[in-house]
């Protein structure tokens, strides 16, 4: 049996008087890649920052297993939605990358930054965009900045990666291999990442959570067929109970035609 | 410009406005990176009603102002924090009320009307010796705050979000920022007064910003704008008999626009050099 990195149980949380999520159970099991889909305003965000403690679950209770140090619980490397707002910002990658390697409690000792450069490079090294590390992070693509962000998760040295839309300022041939990086990475570390780009879930993630309010797990699968049905089954009501109506039309059209079967 | 500095008084403005571009610099980098430049202008006309308020009560200019702009801060902060949506909205009405309360107070403080121009302007040219002192000790203090607290702050600045997940203390940290904003507002205000504080704690951190790679290299060029507007500004103002408040704040917006010029000029070159290396590569 693999061991539990994160569970679950039986989790509400509701904001400004509305439920934004009801009876949430899920666990992350140690190598698992599992992929959030769901409408806009589902819940995934939120769902995603419950687990990583930014929002207090309103009843239930996210548990993070012991892992390599019990004490502090298991280290979480979270990657947030891309964030656009402050892209002036005099930082290059590598400083962003470095931010993963502060220690509030450590913040006077100035002897470790060698190492942490070290560390930060070997990140930005791991994400194949070493020769940017002194750029400044206004001068990167979408992408490299998503990597960037990566590697700042990384750096924590996590055994959970928690990615909120990690593709959606890639390309189409970016996200193939950016996709391929988080399954390399994937051999390593347990990922949980929330998507809207359903064909590459289905081609890259081991399992899928529905979350509309209400999460219905899809366990893991032996090929990836069996998984896009299960992501295309979400829309209709008796293989998955959450139904997640899917926004673009090619998907919304096949789940008439199921509804119509 | 060496003979200037034999009157005491002239020592004084150059003393203060070098202090003055030093914590601007660092502060107002702080500022620009957390976009809390109007939350800043905010605060540096509630501090009016803090003048008002000394003036009423017939304190120092300085208590009366700290007292009020500090106030005025953390309810901007609490308000910024808790609800985001309409914070700008209640940061506006809150400028407008200190205003308006300083100049009430003002009115039926009994005794003579107060020259209130020095405040809107400055009176650098009048700075004394003690408030010198007290610039620096709190100058001091706040950039010993701003170096304990760098890796903390520039996290935070970037990102609260992973800032939070790190373990940073976020809120604690904001609230910190506002009110070391406050303190330095209402030293400016004394050097070039509330209307121009915001251009001295923007414009030099703006232009440092496009030039530089780190936080701390923005901090430092801020530093060094500041005080060539600054220095320079007191300058010509000597020569020519001008307002030094206005002539300091001219100079560093002839300095913003010429920062767009440069910017541009950078940007067609750039292009032209794009678009050489393409027909090369045609070629």
């Amino acid at each position: 049996m693999r061991n539990i990195v994160a569970e679950i149980n039986d989790l509400c949380f509701s904001y400004s008087g509305k439920e934004v999520l009801h009876n949430i159970d899920l666990v992350v099991n140690q190598g698992d890649f599992i992929a959030v889909v769901g409408p806009n305003g589902g819940g995934k965000t939120t769902l995603l920052k419950l687990i990583v403690g930014l929002l207090k679950p309103t009843r239930g209770k996210v548990r993070l297993a012991g892992g390599k140090a019990p004490k502090k619980g298991v280290e979480i490397g979270y990657v947030p939605q891309q964030i656009d707002h402050n892209l002036s910002f005099p930082a290059t990658a590598l400083d962003v990358v470095m931010m993963g390697k502060h220690v509030p409690e450590q913040r006077l000792m100035f002897n470790r930054s060698r190492k942490d450069r070290k560390d930060g490079l070997a990140a930005l090294e791991k994400m194949g965009i070493a020769e940017f590390a002194d750029r400044k992070i206004s001068d990167l693509s979408g992408g490299q900045r998503q990597r960037v962000l990566i590697a700042r998760a990384l750096v924590t040295e996590p055994e959970l990666l928690v990615l909120d839309e990690p593709t959606a300022s890639i390309d189409s041939r970016g996200q193939t291999q950016f996709y391929q990086l988080l399954q390399g990475l994937n051999k390593e570390l347990t990922i949980l990442m929330v998507s809207h780009d359903l064909l590459s879930v289905s081609a890259y993630a081991k399992s899928v959570a529905c979350v509309n309010r209400r999460l219905h797990y899809h366990q893991a699968f032996e090929t990836s067929g069996e998984l896009l049905d299960a992501v295309y089954s979400c829309s209709v009501y008796d293989s998955c109970p959450v139904t997640v109506p899917f926004p673009d039309s090619r998907t919304s059209e096949l789940s008439k035609e199921a509804a119509n079967d | 410009m060496i003979e200037v500095l034999q009157f005491e008084f002239m020592r004084n403005a150059l003393m203060a406005g070098l202090l003055a571009s030093l914590i601007c610099g660092v502060i107002g980098s702080l500022i620009v990176i957390n976009r809390l430049v109007f939350l800043s202008g905010g605060i540096a006309h509630s501090a009016y009603g803090g003048i008002g308020l000394a003036f009423f009560l017939g304190l120092p200019f300085m208590a009366g102002a700290f007292f009020f702009s500090f106030l005025s801060a953390m309810i901007m902060a609490a308000v910024s924090t808790r609800s985001k949506q309409r914070a700008d909205t209640i940061i506006g009405v809150m400028w407008a009320v200190g205003m308006a309360v300083g100049i009430l107070l003002i009115d039926i403080t009994p005794g003579y009307n107060v020259d209130l121009m020095s405040y809107l302007f400055g009176s650098i040219l009048s700075v004394p010796r003690s408030d010198l002192l007290i610039m620096a000790i709190a100058g001091g203090a706040i950039l010993l705050l701003v170096f304990y607290f760098f890796n903390d702050l520039l996290i935070m600045s970037y990102d609260e979000e992973f800032a939070l997940v790190r373990g940073v203390p976020v809120r604690r940290l904001y609230y910190m920022l506002i009110g070391i904003v406050a303190i330095t507002v209402v030293m400016m205000v004394q050097v070039v007064g509330l209307i121009l504080v915001i251009a001295l704690l923007t414009i030099p951190p703006y232009i440092a910003e496009k030039y530089t790679k780190s936080l701390v290299q923005m901090m430092v060029l801020s530093c060094m704008l500041g005080m060539a507007f600054t220095t320079g500004g007191l300058w010509i103002s000597y020569r020519l008999d001008l307002t030094s408040g206005a002539v300091i704040i001219f100079l560093a917006g002839s300095g913003f626009f010429l920062s767009l010029v440069l910017d541009s000029l950078i940007t067609l070159n750039k292009r032209r050099l794009t678009i050489k290396s393409h027909q090369e590569m045609s070629g």
